[in-house]
């Protein structure tokens, strides 16, 4: 059965149509890429599928369940994470910090007062695992609103980890970075996708990025469906390359 | 990272110091006793408040409401129940908690400047009924005729209407609990999501916290500890009137919370004494005290925009 499941949806904001009924599957362990020009609906798209917003018509199942009119945080107790285009941090607190409160939240605790000593170490550990995982452990004190925009992605991306998620959406995770940030930012979604055999879903622009990263990619233009393959198919599609290219001309 | 900590630990020890030898210092240098125990009242109000504003992030401009219902519930008991200072207290802090409680889901959803309105309008209510409600409240004129009692531990009973001292110890012991208890909270996980929210509430959101239900909770601690310290002031004044339930009031504990620093846990405190010595001083001098502690204020949020004890750290950390 595949994890995620959305079923013809749309999304009309009075009489702006910004997601002209989409369909998508995804397995298991796949990366999946979402690419498309400028006000292709991709961000909406995207909120549809993890809560930010609800379809004006169409379903949304994740691992069998209709998720259609769950709230976020509903989703992500189902094991839905995401990060956002502007990187959404806890700017005044530690790396650490940032990474503790996930990790907490994740195993249950979050209206605990008190902690066992066995269960705060459990979480210590966590914490430290995550921040090796990240290449953050020599920046574990700094407060986040002080690191490089490239250290607060990965920062972002280790919240959405510490939640244990099945899977994790990413929307546009090298956006505003230079090149060295970019290639840490795709070797660590890299190491999370083969590593820990994370099913991931990410809106992408920067197409170096997408086609080292993709098993298959989805194509949207002015928010409707235009293609779907692997990196090789949407690389030689007539339409894809039209679309592209007819926005540059 | 080890001096931060010892420098956290001293100054706390400092506080805590100087509120126990209080009675003793404080007449030394001019002062009164009456006057500390107004700023350690006041001050606990003001640490409640800041519960909700400072490490939430929510505005409350009415939780005089709470503060108020806690101060009648505290003169009611005593004058029209039981003659008992304990209970007072209690059936005060109760009282003022619950109607928290059943307010609280009515507003939680809003945010900012609504949230703040909406508890000025829920705040005049309960000032409106205490002002009309003659026969039960005593209107305009407060509520009289009732003194607090003599505290019965069994085998000795302490007179703290007369001795100072000892009634000042009563309220350091109601404000270390109930200090104790929110810093308790504050560096537990549940405090935690609390910071999260107030940091970025949409993250907080997305990382699966149920962020109006935490805020509710939240705004519960906050009414339950400003009910305990209005229930502190009626037993101060030995008198409530409607003024403890008006949104003035409510003003006041912000303007202690911002004044002193809404982001140090100690900050409240600093401004309700700020507070308090200005309007000891400056009202003997003039009518007009209200515009000096403005002026005071408008500089202080200018020139210091994370209140005294802000500005204090970072001399000390650069």
């Amino acid at each position: 059965m595949s994890l995620l499941r959305v079923e013809s949806v749309s999304k009309h904001f009075g009489s702006l149509i910004a997601v002209n009924d989409v369909s998508m599957t995804v397995e298991h362990g796949e990366l999946r890429a979402i690419i498309g020009p400028n006000g292709a609906g991709k961000t909406t798209f995207f909120n549809l599928i993890t809560g930010f917003l609800t379809p004006t018509y169409g379903h949304i199942t994740f691992d069998g369940q209709d998720i259609t009119h769950l709230l976020p945080a509903r989703r992500v107790q189902l094991g839905m994470a995401r990060t956002f285009q502007v990187t959404e941090v806890f700017p005044e607190l530690s790396v650490r910090e940032n990474l503790r409160i996930p990790v907490e939240v994740a195993s249950g605790l979050r209206l605990r007062a008190w902690l066992s000593k066995a269960d705060d170490s459990r979480i210590r550990d966590r914490v430290s695992e995550l921040l090796d995982m990240g290449g953050l452990a020599d920046k574990a004190e700094r407060q986040v609103g002080e690191l490089s925009h490239g250290d607060q992605r990965a920062t972002e991306i280790m919240m959405a980890l510490a939640l244990k998620p099945r899977m994790l959406l990413l929307d546009e995770p090298t956006a505003g970075m230079g090149d060295q940030e970019t290639y840490e930012i795709t070797q660590l979604i890299r190491r999370l996708h083969k590593n820990a055999k994370l099913t991931i879903v990410l809106i992408e622009h920067d197409m170096r990025v997408v086609f080292h990263l993709a098993d298959r990619i989805m194509v949207l233009d002015q928010g409707k469906f235009l293609a779907e393959g692997t990196p090789p198919e949407i690389a030689a599609n007539k339409t894809v390359q039209t679309a592209y290219l007819g926005q540059a001309a | 990272m080890t001096s931060v900590g010892f420098n956290k630990q001293s100054a706390n020890l400092l506080v805590w110091l100087l509120l126990l030898a209080m009675p003793f210092w404080l007449p030394a240098i001019g002062g009164y006793v009456e006057l500390g125990e107004r700023v350690v009242v006041l001050g606990l109000a003001a640490m409640a408040v800041n519960f909700l504003l400072g490490y939430t992030g929510v505005l409350s401009f009415g939780h005089a409401a709470y503060f108020g219902l806690g101060a009648y519930g505290a003169g009611m008991t005593i004058r029209y129940l039981v003659p008992s200072t304990g209970l007072g207290i209690l059936v005060g802090t109760l009282v003022g908690t619950l109607a928290g409680a059943i307010i609280g889901p009515l507003i939680i959803r809003l945010r900012g400047v609504y949230f703040a309105m909406v508890t000025i309008a829920f705040g005049q209510v309960f000032y409106f009924i205490a002002f009309r409600w003659n026969s039960v409240t005593g209107g305009d004129d407060g509520l009289n005729g009732w003194t607090r009692m003599p505290l019965n531990f069994g085998i000795t009973t302490v007179d703290i209407l007369h001795d100072t001292r000892a009634f000042y110890y009563l309220i350091l012991a109601v404000f270390a609990v109930s200090v104790g208890v929110m810093a308790w909270l504050l560096r537990s996980p549940f405090g935690r999501t609390l910071i999260a929210i107030r940091e970025n509430e949409r993250r907080a959101r997305f990382l699966g916290i149920p962020v109006d239900q935490h805020i509710w909770m939240s705004w519960v601690i906050s009414c339950c500890f400003a009910a305990a310290a209005g229930a502190l002031y009626a037993l101060l004044n030995n008198f409530v009137d409607p003024r403890a339930l008006y949104w003035t009031q409510s003003g006041d504990f912000v303007i202690m919370a911002v004044l002193g620093g809404m982001r140090s846990f100690w900050g409240p405190l600093i401004g309700a004494a700020v507070f308090v010595l200005l309007q000891d001083y400056l009202s003997s001098q003039t009518q007009n005290w209200m515009s000096f502690v403005g002026l005071f204020f408008v500089l202080v949020v200018l020139f210091f925009p994370r209140g005294i004890l802000g500005a204090v750290r970072r001399k000390v950390t650069s």
